[in-house]
């Protein structure tokens, strides 16, 4: 069984994203860039049950520009056996992505497909979802522990209330959660290494997808500013503020 | 055209959040009807239909809806799509994991927890751990939204007299299975409808030194939140988790202990009315937000806290 990994090439984690002064988009100039930390995690995952025994290859995918190679040699860098970047400079949309990760998953018919849940610059939390619906397939999102059994995928699943579990028919479209596991570090001479790994590059075009954005973006805005409060000397202070000033308890 | 609002529930009752969307439908100016599918689930859609606001109840009963699971739930809503322009879900988890296969087998965008409702087809959402909010147009003749709960007071439950007309039922897909669910019990108000939550972070420093924030909260009538941090060292459970991919919360107020403030968590609270917190770190971040800040040890202040309530 093949193992299908997508990786975004998203805003670092640490970096606060500003919106650019004329509120058309946010400024990502010069602001440092890595794999969204949830497609971390999917790949983490895919690696695992491949070292384990239970697939035969992975592979890693990513959609946008030229500068996704990075993200893929990361992947790669970190297990995976080869990547795949479909190369476009349009803002790609979750439905875009999911109907190229769909195309490329006709060509390449993996028995498992692992997402992050949600990439941390858009915070759609929607491609994996759309991917199981236009593949037809079952998905276990939000998963934190996912087990293969033949041709049963149990996904026990990061819900409101607690933790769920789903049985899944596979082929099936898995989305990572936090706790699934703990990332690897990247070692240097696997950095090495993944240089020498395979990297297709395909297009849109040639996969036959539009991917013509359904939203647009009118403006980009800060949210209202927190102002910074008081500090209080001690406990008896902080419950009279609470009392008398903010009234809140 | 009108509104559909997807209803969460457990079969027994309706899930608070739904009165959040409906109000976020209601928002958006057209008729609301709310979709109640699962097994067993008439007194489900008789709470639907008491919602001020709600036109129309539709009440699909089988017994593979009786869990929500989306392989199930998508088709149906498509099925039934067709006089609507908005299909609405509280972005919960169960909102979240079922829309975004909704839009796609109706091949048009999801617009992601929305926080308010500029015209019919342009919404306001949050972005990069809402750091950023985005203005969004939608160019697709149906919109799929999920409302984010923080952002819309919920509609009344009571006060509607909608009608309930049931549904034939879709197939089974027959493409996953529900197997079971361990949910947290506790006695506490739930996070996301909480006036007061108190949370705490990696300062706590173990699950038994949790127990200091709980007596705290107990103390206020509160919920008990915490920092990721704090969930993946595994002090408390993953659902206590406040943040940018964990739960929204904007209660009256936040109580943030040992918690740091990194853009993650402020992301899941910073919309709070009046935020305290108490950190040994005066130069943690968290200061930044905060109405009140107490510098101090929290081993102390919050069990001096706790004490001084009784006064």
């Amino acid at each position: 069984m093949k193992i299908l990994v997508a990786v975004k090439r998203a805003i670092d984690y640490n970096v606060k994203a500003r919106p650019k002064s004329d509120g058309s988009a946010v400024d990502l100039a010069n602001v440092k860039m890595s794999m969204n930390p949830f497609d971390e995690i999917a790949v983490e995952e895919a690696i695992r049950i491949q070292e384990a025994g239970g697939a035969t290859e992975t592979i890693a995918v990513s959609v946008g520009p030229k500068q996704c190679q990075e993200t893929l040699r990361t992947a790669m860098a970190m297990g995976v056996d080869r990547g795949i970047l479909v190369e476009t400079d349009v803002e790609t949309q979750p439905l875009a992505v999911a109907k190229l990760l769909a195309a490329v998953i006709k060509q390449e018919q993996p028995g498992l497909v692992i997402l992050g849940k949600q990439a941390i610059d858009d915070d759609s939390n929607q491609t994996g979802q759309m991917l199981a619906a236009l593949l037809g397939w079952p998905q276990g999102t939000f998963a934190a522990k996912v087990t293969i059994d033949g041709e049963r995928l149990k996904v026990a699943r990061e819900i409101d209330g607690g933790i769920q579990t789903v049985d899944l028919r596979m082929p099936a479209v898995v989305t990572a959660d936090l706790r699934l596991n703990e990332p690897r570090y990247v070692k240097l001479p696997n950095i090495m290494k993944a240089k020498k790994k395979p990297l297709d590059t395909l297009t849109p075009e040639g996969l036959g997808i539009d991917i013509t954005p359904r939203l647009t973006v009118v403006k980009v805005a800060e949210p209202p500013a927190r102002k910074g409060g008081v500090k209080v000397p001690d406990v008896e202070a902080l419950i009279d503020k609470l009392r008398n000033e903010a009234k809140v308890i | 055209m009108s509104t559909l609002v997807l209803a969460e529930h457990n079969n027994a009752a309706l899930v608070p959040a739904t009165l959040n969307a409906v109000a976020a439908g209601l928002a958006i100016g057209a008729e609301v009807d709310v979709l109640v599918a699962g097994e067993g689930c008439r007194a489900v859609a008789e709470a639907a239909a008491a919602i001020a606001g709600v036109r129309k109840v539709l009440l699909v009963e089988a017994a593979h809806y009786a869990h929500a699971l989306p392989e199930n739930l998508a088709p149906l809503m498509v099925q039934v799509a067709g006089p609507y322009e908005h299909l609405l879900a509280a972005a919960t988890t169960t909102g979240k994991n079922v829309m975004p296969r909704v839009a796609a087998l109706l091949d048009v965008a999801q617009i992601s927890e929305i926080t308010s409702v500029v015209s019919s087809d342009t919404f306001v959402r949050p972005i990069y751990a809402g750091n950023v909010m985005a203005t969004v147009k939608s160019s697709d003749a149906k919109k799929v939204i999920t409302v984010r709960l923080t952002a819309y007071d919920p509609a009344p439950a009571s006060g509607g007299s909608a009608a309930i007309e049931a549904v034939a039922a879709a197939a089974d897909a027959g493409l996953s299975l529900w197997v079971a669910e361990e949910l947290t019990k506790s006695d506490r108000p739930e996070l996301t409808a909480a006036d007061i939550i108190v949370s705490g972070g990696r300062g706590v420093g173990s699950s038994e030194n949790f127990a200091i924030i709980e007596a705290l909260a107990d103390k206020l009538g509160a919920a008990v939140g915490a920092s990721r941090a704090a969930v993946d060292a595994g002090y408390v459970p993953n659902d206590y988790q406040v943040g940018q991919t964990g739960k929204v919360v904007a209660p009256t107020l936040y109580i943030a202990v040992g918690i740091s403030g990194a853009i993650q968590h402020l992301a899941g609270m910073k919309d709070s009315k009046v935020i305290v917190c108490i950190n040994k770190d005066e130069e943690a971040p968290i200061f930044g937000v905060a109405d009140y800040g107490l510098v101090g040890d929290l081993f102390k202040e919050v069990p001096a806290m706790t004490a001084a309530l009784d006064k």
